[in-house]
């Protein structure tokens, strides 16, 4: 059984149809790479896994979970799928310790000691221990991330969805990003991302998705996407964000 | 006719603008407990307390002051109750006070981005968590300099109850004006102690604000 | 039940027609006040923002003194002082001119800041760039700077004509016959004062409500790309 099932998912946006209709498995421990062009859907369909946005007709399953509208199923699949978005939304009036550790707080009740151990391993693991008291302003775009990842794996999620989480940052700082990333994957951590980094997505993700005017345009491993890309729209797409 | 100093007038005026301090204090709090109210109810998801709070803070910006005070004092005389002005004014204050803070407190729970919503969200948390943790915390910071403006608001707000008959700042200035003919001087000792009153306010909203702009924000 | 009397109170309104002009003239007074408070208030409000923001030194000190003091006391104060303080002084000023003039300073004060405000927002880029084209101080001002500006601060401004609108029922305390006067004035004829205000109270409300309309339409206009100034 795939750890996400997306089944003929439908978005609209007022007239505009977003997502035309959308399947895709996700197994447990695969890593997932989302392509195409700004306006393809790709994000959208990523923010529906989290239930961000609503859909309009299909169904998601999330480990079993169908992803509703309803607050306290939301709440149940949130806990399930960790998201990092682009911004890092950080909480800019909290430490990154106590950013790693707010929801574990509140929302699994853990006690302050525990969150506090838990909060200083997931900054280990994402290489920011002695940032434990640093405020977000404090710490560089890339640091910020590899906070927002480390707060995401507090909740020990099943999957996590990467919402272009290198876009915003300056070239420099996004390897230390995709660094943490790559562990992760190796690690065995279930993930959707969409990005920009084809390198990346060429060598760490099990599968590319190509996403095309709302569909999926094309999809496979990523030697085949990239080697022999079958349509026009890929090959011109691939040939427009060649380095 | 009996003769007043200045420092007779001024001892008097004194002693009336404790009751506009008083009156200043508890249309404030009151206004503020409200406010939250009103504030919660406007931001949430169901759309029947959303349009209440809309209502109400239309009804209460929309129209004078002097109005509602009005329409304090003689609603509740026509349900038989014998109101007293300070109740009419403190309950008209309150209300205009909760109407206004409201409104820019809900200014500043917009201000923040949405991710931190959607950050919140995909943590696991619910609305009133998210509220309590997240949005609250950033919110009050930045509602600080903007709220202690509007007490300003509320200070000068307590003149009209004077002319309901409740007897504070402004009521005292035109009951000795009519003892000693002296409109000139009494009104601007009356405009200088309402000064004293606010001006401190304003300056604090203003340093309040500078200081919130400045970097490094949450030292 | 104690409520029993209220109860039987029978609320009635129709008579309220037979009023109708005394209301329409209130209504009539109001507008008056608004207009002309909001025409010379705002020109006052230009002006002191300009000497703040580049006018001469010695000329701020002044401004600065006038906006906060009207800032930080209450209108009833400035118009019972320019109404019955100033004729001591020697300046004797009829109702409706204590009442404009009241409202003109108040908004001149108000308007100085806000406008202050939009002023300050102006990238410095922007007065460089006219500078640098031998334009004047004033020139750049002129035709630079305010107009941006006044886009800028306008909703802020509409709202602050708003506020002064509502704010002017007071006048009706120095005996201008205002929209508020007209409700006391019928109010002391046949005592259905809950009647009453609850209607005047709705008339104001849709003042409110128009004038704002009207404010943002003409901002619109006014502020409307590929319009010169």
């Amino acid at each position: 059984m795939p750890l996400i099932a997306i089944t003929d998912v439908r978005k609209r946006f007022g007239a505009n149809e977003v997502l035309k209709g959308i399947d895709l498995d996700v197994a447990a421990g695969e890593v997932c790479a989302i392509i195409g062009r700004s306006g393809s859907g790709k994000s959208t369909l990523l923010r529906c896994v989290n239930g961000l946005e609503t859909i309009d007709g299909g169904s998601i399953l999330v480990a079993g979970t169908h992803v509703s509208s309803e607050d306290q199923q939301l709440r149940a699949l949130r806990l399930k799928v960790g998201m990092i978005f682009q911004q890092f939304n950080l909480f800019p009036h909290l430490t990154a310790g106590r950013n790693v550790m707010l929801s574990p707080m509140v929302v699994r009740k853990m006690p302050v000691g525990e969150a506090e151990d838990l909060a200083r391993r997931m900054l280990d693991r994402v290489g920011l221990g002695q940032k434990f008291d640093a405020y977000p302003d404090q710490l560089s775009g890339g640091q910020q991330q590899r906070v927002a990842i480390a707060r995401a794996l507090a909740m020990q999620p099943l999957a996590l969805l990467c919402d272009e989480i290198t876009s915003a940052l300056d070239p420099e700082l996004v390897n230390e990003v995709l660094a943490v990333v790559g562990e992760l994957a190796a690690d065995g951590m279930t993930l959707m991302m969409v990005t920009h980094e084809m390198r990346f997505a060429r060598q760490v993700c099990d599968r590319v998705v190509f996403m095309h005017q709302g569909r999926i345009h094309e999809i496979g491993p990523p030697d085949e996407l990239f080697s022999a890309p079958r349509t026009p729209e890929l090959r011109q797409f691939l040939g427009s964000t060649a380095h | 006719m009996i003769e007043f100093s200045t420092w007779d007038i001024l001892r008097n005026l004194l002693l009336a603008a404790r009751w506009t301090v008083l009156l200043s204090a508890v249309a404030f709090l009151g206004g503020g407990l409200a406010g939250l109210l009103v504030l919660v109810m406007r931001t949430a998801r169901r759309p029947l307390p959303r349009r209440f709070a809309l209502g109400f803070i239309e009804l209460f910006q929309g129209t004078p002051l002097l109005m509602q005070l009005f329409l304090a004092f003689f609603a509740l005389s026509l349900v038989g109750i014998n109101m007293p002005p300070w109740l009419a004014a403190g309950l008209a204050l309150v209300l205009w006070t909760a109407a206004f803070l409201a409104e820019i407190w809900r200014g500043c729970v917009e201000a923040i981005p949405r991710g931190q919503w959607e950050a919140s969200a995909s943590l696991g948390m619910g609305y009133l968590e998210q509220m309590r943790h997240v949005i609250l915390p950033q919110a009050l910071r930045i509602a600080v300099p903007p709220t202690v403006g509007f007490s300003v608001q509320v200070v000068k707000g307590t003149a009209l109850t004077s002319i309901i008959g409740f007897v504070e700042l402004s009521k005292a200035g035109t009951m000795i004006t009519n003892a000693t003919f002296q409109p000139f001087t009494v009104y601007a000792l009356v405009a200088l102690l309402y000064f004293v009153l606010c001006w401190p306010l304003s300056v604090a909203s203003r340093f309040l604000e500078r200081r919130l702009n400045a970097p490094h924000r949450h030292h | 039940m104690p409520g029993g009397m209220a109860m039987a109170y029978v609320f009635e309104f129709t008579w309220i027609l037979q009023y109708a002009p005394v209301l329409l003239k209130g209504i009539a007074v109001t507008i008056a006040l608004t207009a002309v408070g909001a025409g010379a208030g705002l020109a006052l409000a230009t002006l002191c923002a300009w000497i703040r923001t580049q006018g001469p030194r010695w000329l701020r000190v002044p401004v600065v003194a006038y906006v906060e003091l009207i800032r930080n006391t209450p209108f009833l104060i400035q118009l019972f002082f320019i109404f019955f303080g100033l004729p001591s002084a020697g300046l004797r000023l009829g109702e409706m001119q204590a009442a404009m003039l009241a409202m003109v300073v108040n908004l001149g004060a108000y308007g100085a800041e806000i406008i202050r405000a939009g002023i300050e927002a102006t990238p410095r880029g922007q007065v460089e760039a006219g500078l640098s084209l031998a334009m004047s101080r004033l020139q750049v001002f002129r035709h630079v700077v305010l107009g941006p500006a006044m886009r800028r601060i306008w909703p802020a401004l509409s709202s602050q004509v708003v506020i002064v609108m509502l704010g002017s029922s007071v006048v009706s305390q120095i005996a201008a016959e205002d929209l508020t006067f007209a409700a006391n004035f019928i109010q002391s004829r046949n005592f259905r004062s809950f009647e009453v205000y609850f209607v005047v109270i709705l008339l104001y409300l849709a003042l409110a409500v128009i004038l704002r309309q009207a404010l943002r339409l003409a901002g619109e206009r006014l502020f409307s790309r590929g319009r010169a100034q």
